[in-house]
């Protein structure tokens, strides 16, 4: 199935949790966050939040700036 | 005559000779209740590199640095939230970029998620070329974060009036501009700025416009609790050498603040006794 991550459309096996997309995209998820269609998936729900089809999936985390 | 025992002292960090100390304890920066020895917050933006800009944070001695939420790299090189971690910084996310108050929302909401703190500098701008704040989607924002739980800082415009309304919401600190960001103009309305200052229950941070040292001391001699600087020291031609110095001039316009400056005249006062 299809969803879009971070603005890039991807192909991943259903059942994918949030945890393993974040996973594929850094390996320091520390000061990282996840917004499923907007909406913010607090960390403790990761692992337990599956991704479905057109979701989209925004992994975020602090750069330089201000 | 009693020779008294003065064991040593643990971990100091190093200060270079003749660098100013910071006012120690008795002076304190307080924003929502939480203390700061120093009175300089730094952003992060614009360095040529980490490995510069963790020098210039370390030498400005500042406590609190701003950072911007983006989308995950995979190529990103090194992680400015762990450059602050290791130097005991507190990160104050911000809404750069946002130009409506669901924007700078959703972009909170997402900060304070990231980097565990309910603390954000919230900036809606209302166009790119001047990033001028807009104030009505501005105090939307405020207040509705306010709402939500959040120590809001709010990026403002020069204006006693909005200062105000944003004190009003609930805002922990008002921070208004010298002038646009990254411009290095200094402060266009120094008259406002007083006016602000005289006004307000909440701290008030100088936020953007600051070109160079005496821009900053001007802004505490003004009243300014603190100040806010980013591209001013990033994208000097020595970022570590303007951090020195603008963790100086903050000091001293803090202490000639409290100091109390003499009366300005126009003519001259003898400062020698009279011939007899």
């Amino acid at each position: 199935m299809d969803v879009i991550i971070n603005g890039e459309r991807r192909a991943v096996s259903p059942r994918t949790t949030v945890e393993e997309v974040v996973r594929s995209l850094t390996r320091e998820p520390g000061g990282v966050a996840v917004a499923l269609n907007d909406e913010v998936v607090p960390k403790a729900g990761w692992a337990t939040t599956e991704v479905g089809e057109n979701d989209r999936i925004d992994v975020l985390t602090a750069v330089q700036g201000g | 005559m009693t020779s008294t025992h003065s064991p040593a002292l643990p971990d100091s960090p190093a200060e270079p000779a003749g660098a100013p100390r910071q006012a120690a304890g008795g002076d304190p920066l307080v924003i929502a209740g939480r203390s700061f020895t120093s009175r300089l917050i730094t952003g992060t933006g614009g360095a040529p590199s980490l490995r510069i800009l963790e020098d210039a944070l370390v030498a400005s001695g500042t406590e609190l640095t701003t950072v911007a939420l983006r989308r995950v790299s995979p190529d990103a090189e090194g992680s400015v939230w762990d450059l602050l971690r290791r130097n005991g910084i507190r990160p104050l996310p911000n809404t750069a970029g946002c130009f409506t108050a669901g924007d700078a929302l959703r972009t909170a909401r997402l900060a304070r998620e990231a980097l565990e703190t309910d603390w954000i500098k919230l900036e809606v701008v209302a166009d790119d070329r001047t990033l001028l704040p807009d104030p009505v989607e501005l105090l939307d924002a405020a207040e509705r974060l306010v709402d939500e739980g959040f120590t809001v800082l709010p990026y403002t415009n020069d204006d006693p009036v909005l200062a105000r309304r944003l004190e009003q919401v609930g805002c922990a600190a008002v921070m208004p501009l010298g002038a646009p960001i990254g411009s290095g103009l200094g402060i266009r309305n120094p008259h406002n700025i007083e006016l602000i200052v005289e006004q307000a229950g909440v701290p008030v941070v100088i936020d953007a416009g600051i070109g160079t040292a005496s821009e900053a001391a001007l802004a505490m001699e003004l009243g300014c609790d603190a100040v806010m600087l980013a591209t001013a020291v990033t994208r000097a031609q020595d970022p570590v050498l303007m951090a020195r110095a603008m963790r100086d001039a903050v000091a001293a316009g803090r202490a000639a603040r409290r100091a109390g400056r003499i009366p300005v005249r126009r003519y001259a006062q003898a400062s020698s006794p009279a011939v007899d």
